[in-house]
C-alpha cells in the first residue's frame, strides 16, 4: 500500500471515510465572504520524505478525515504550491475547499479545531495546552538545531553533537515522564510534532553513524519511539525505510561534499 | 511622554516579597521587551490584576531561572505558581484560562485563526532579529535589515484587509492575537526609524498600518503597557552603544 501512497504523481486517497464537513462554518467564513468556487476536499501538498508533512497527514488520519496527497518535487515546485504559499513557498501547505494554510505546527492545531468533534489533538486543559506549545515550539527551534549537525559531522566533531542532541532531547523527554505518550494514554499534539524522530532518527543514525537515542542515554525517548511507530495512522503513513534511507545518505554524501 | 511614563509605572505593582507571593498571576519580564510588553497588553485587555517581577538587566533572578529552566528568558507567567513561557504561548493561553473576559483575542472561526497563527509567526520570523540590527544591538547589514522589515509591512498591510476585514484591527472591531503580535514591535519600530534615520512604517506605503499603528498604541491597554517611543529612543542610546552622535543630539 505505501507503494500506492508515495508515487510522484498525485494520490487520492480512497480507503478513508470523508469526515462530514461542518458546512455552516465554512458559509459563515468572514474571509471571502461564503463558500468559494474552488476545489472542495482536502488537499495536502507535501514531500513523501518529508516529516513536516507526515504531521499534517497523521493529524487528519487520527480524525479520520480524507485528503488528496500531492507529492512535490521541492527543486522545481508546482503553480499550485506557489499559488498557495507564495510568502513560505513551502511544504506542507493544507488546502480545505481551496483555502490554504500554511506551516505544519499551525495547520495541525486547525484540523483539530475545523474536526473538533473528533478525535481529540490537544490537550483540553490551557495550561496543558500551553506545555504542548511550548515543548513543540523547543523540539523545532532547539532540538531540530542540534540533531542536524549530527547529520553532517565526523570524527570527534560527531562526538560533541551527539552529546548536545542528546542534552535537547533528555529536556524534551522530561514531557514524557509518567505517561505512555506525550499526550498521556494517548497520542495528542506533541506527539504529532515530535513522532518524526521515532522514525527519522534512526535513520540518521545509521547514515552518519552516530548512537544518539539510546537506552542508557534516553530510555524513555527510545520506550517511547517503540509505542509510536506502533500506532495505526503512523504505521500507514511512513515512507518506505530502505527509499528514505537512500536519501539521506545521497544528501549527507552532498553536504559533505 | 511624561503622562505614558507615569500611566506605566503606577498599575505595575511592584509589590514587597512577601504580598508577591499571594498573588494569582505574575509576569517576570522587564521593559522595554515586546515580549513582555504582549504578555501586559494582553493582561490588560482582558483585566486581569496582576503584578510585574522586574528582572534585572544582565541578572537573572532565582524564580526566572527556576520558572524557565529551559530558555531562561522573560517573559514568565507565573498563574497560581505555575510557569508558562514564550509570548505568544502566553497570550494564548491568557485567551483562553480567562475566556469567560471580553474580548477574545482569537477569532471563533478555525480558518480566521490559523491565518492569525501565521501572521504572528511570520511576524516573530521577520522583526526581531532586523529591529536589533537596525538599533546597533547586533550587527548586521542595516540596509538588509530595513530592507525585510518594509517588505514583511508590505506583506501585513495585506493581510490586515484579509484578517481584519476593513475594519479597525487585524482582530477586526477590537484588539486581538495578531494586533499585539506585531503591535508589541511598535514600540521598537518607531525608535529605529529615530535612531536609524529610517521610514519603516511610511503612510505613502502602508498607509492603513500606519492608521493602525496609531489607533493600537492609543489604545487604552496598550498605551498602559507600551511606553511612548521617546523612552525606547532613551533606552537605546543608553544600552545599545555605537549611535552616531547627531541622532544623540538632535532629538
Amino acid at each position: 500500500p505505501w507503494k500506492a501512497m508515495h508515487d510522484p504523481a498525485t494520490q487520492i486517497w480512497t480507503s478513508f471515510i470523508a469526515h462530514e464537513q461542518k458546512r455552516d462554518q465554512h458559509q459563515s467564513s468572514k474571509q471571502h465572504g461564503g463558500p468559494t468556487m474552488a476545489e472542495k476536499g482536502v488537499k495536502v501538498f507535501g514531500m513523501w520524505a518529508s516529516p513536516m508533512a507526515i504531521r499534517v497527514e497523521w493529524a487528519l488520519r487520527l480524525k479520520g478525515v480524507g485528503y488528496e496527497y500531492v507529492d512535490e518535487d521541492l527543486a522545481s515546485k508546482s503553480d499550485a504550491l506557489l499559488r498557495h504559499n507564495p510568502v513560505t513557498k513551502k511544504v506542507p501547505v493544507l488546502v480545505h475547499d481551496g483555502k490554504p494554510i500554511a506551516e505544519s505546527t499551525i495547520i495541525v492545531e486547525y484540523i483539530d479545531e475545523a474536526w473538533k468533534d473528533g478525535y481529540p489533538i490537544m490537550p483540553a486543559d490551557p495550561y496543558d495546552r500551553a506545555q504542548a506549545r511550548f515543548w513543540a515550539r523547543f523540539a523545532d527551534d532547539k532540538c531540530n538545531a542540534a540533531i542536524f549537525p549530527v547529520f553532517t559531522a565526523t570524527g570527534e566533531a560527531q562526538r560533541e553533537v551527539v552529546r548536545e542532541a542528546q542534552r535537547c532531547l533528555k529536556t524534551l523527554e522530561k514531557a514524557l515522564e509518567g505517561k505512555k505518550f506525550f499526550g498521556g494514554d494517548a497520542v495528542g499534539y506533541l506527539d504529532v510534532v515530535v513522532g518524526w524522530y521515532a522514525y527519522w532518527l534512526p535513520i540518521i543514525e545509521e547514515v552518519s553513524g552516530a548512537d544518539v537515542v539510546t537506552d542508557e542515554e534516553l530510555p524513555l525517548m527510545k520506550a517511547w519511539f517503540g509505542r509510536f511507530l506502533a500506532v495505526d495512522v503512523v504505521k500507514e503513513t511512513l515512507p518506505p525505510r530502505d527509499k528514505l534511507l537512500a536519501l539521506n545518505k545521497a544528501r549527507r554524501e552532498q553536504l559533505s561534499a | 511622554m511624561q503622562k505614558h511614563h507615569t500611566i506605566w509605572k503606577k498599575n505595575r505593582q511592584n509589590m514587597s516579597s512577601e504580598k508577591q507571593e499571594t498573588a494569582a498571576v505574575r509576569v517576570l519580564g522587564r521593559w522595554p521587551s515586546p515580549f513582555v510588553i504582549r504578555v501586559l497588553i494582553v493582561l490588560g485587555l482582558k483585566g486581569v490584576d496582576h503584578e510585574l517581577v522586574e528582572e534585572a538587566v544582565g541578572n537573572k533572578s532565582e524564580l526566572l531561572l527556576a520558572s524557565n529552566p529551559v530558555h531562561k528568558m522573560i517573559p514568565v507567567l507565573l498563574h497560581h505558581g505555575r510557569p508558562i513561557s514564550e509570548s505568544l504561548i502566553i497570550v494564548q493561553y491568557v485567551d483562553e484560562a480567562w475566556a469567560s473576559h471580553a474580548p477574545a483575542l482569537l477569532p471563533s472561526d478555525p480558518y480566521a485563526r490559523a491565518a492569525e497563527r501565521f501572521w504572528a509567526h511570520y511576524v516573530d520570523d521577520k522583526f526581531p532579529t532586523a529591529i536589533r540590527v537596525l538599533r546597533g544591538r547586533l550587527d548586521g547589514d542595516k540596509d538588509e535589515a530595513a530592507a525585510q522589515v518594509c517588505a514583511a509591512l508590505q506583506r501585513l498591510e495585506v493581510a490586515f484587509v484579509e484578517c481584519g476585514q476593513g475594519k479597525d484591527y487585524f482582530g477586526g472591531d477590537n484588539v486581538g492575537y495578531l494586533d499585539i503580535a506585531l503591535g508589541s514591535h511598535l514600540g521598537w519600530v518607531r525608535a529605529v526609524e529615530r535612531i536609524a534615520e529610517i521610514r519603516l512604517l511610511d503612510a505613502a506605503k502602508v498607509p492603513k498600518l500606519a492608521a493602525w499603528a496609531d489607533r493600537f498604541c492609543a489604545h487604552p491597554a496598550v498605551a498602559d503597557a507600551m511606553p511612548d517611543v521617546d523612552r525606547f529612543v532613551e533606552f537605546s542610546l543608553k544600552n545599545d552603544g555605537a549611535l552616531k552622535a547627531a541622532s544623540a543630539n538632535s532629538k
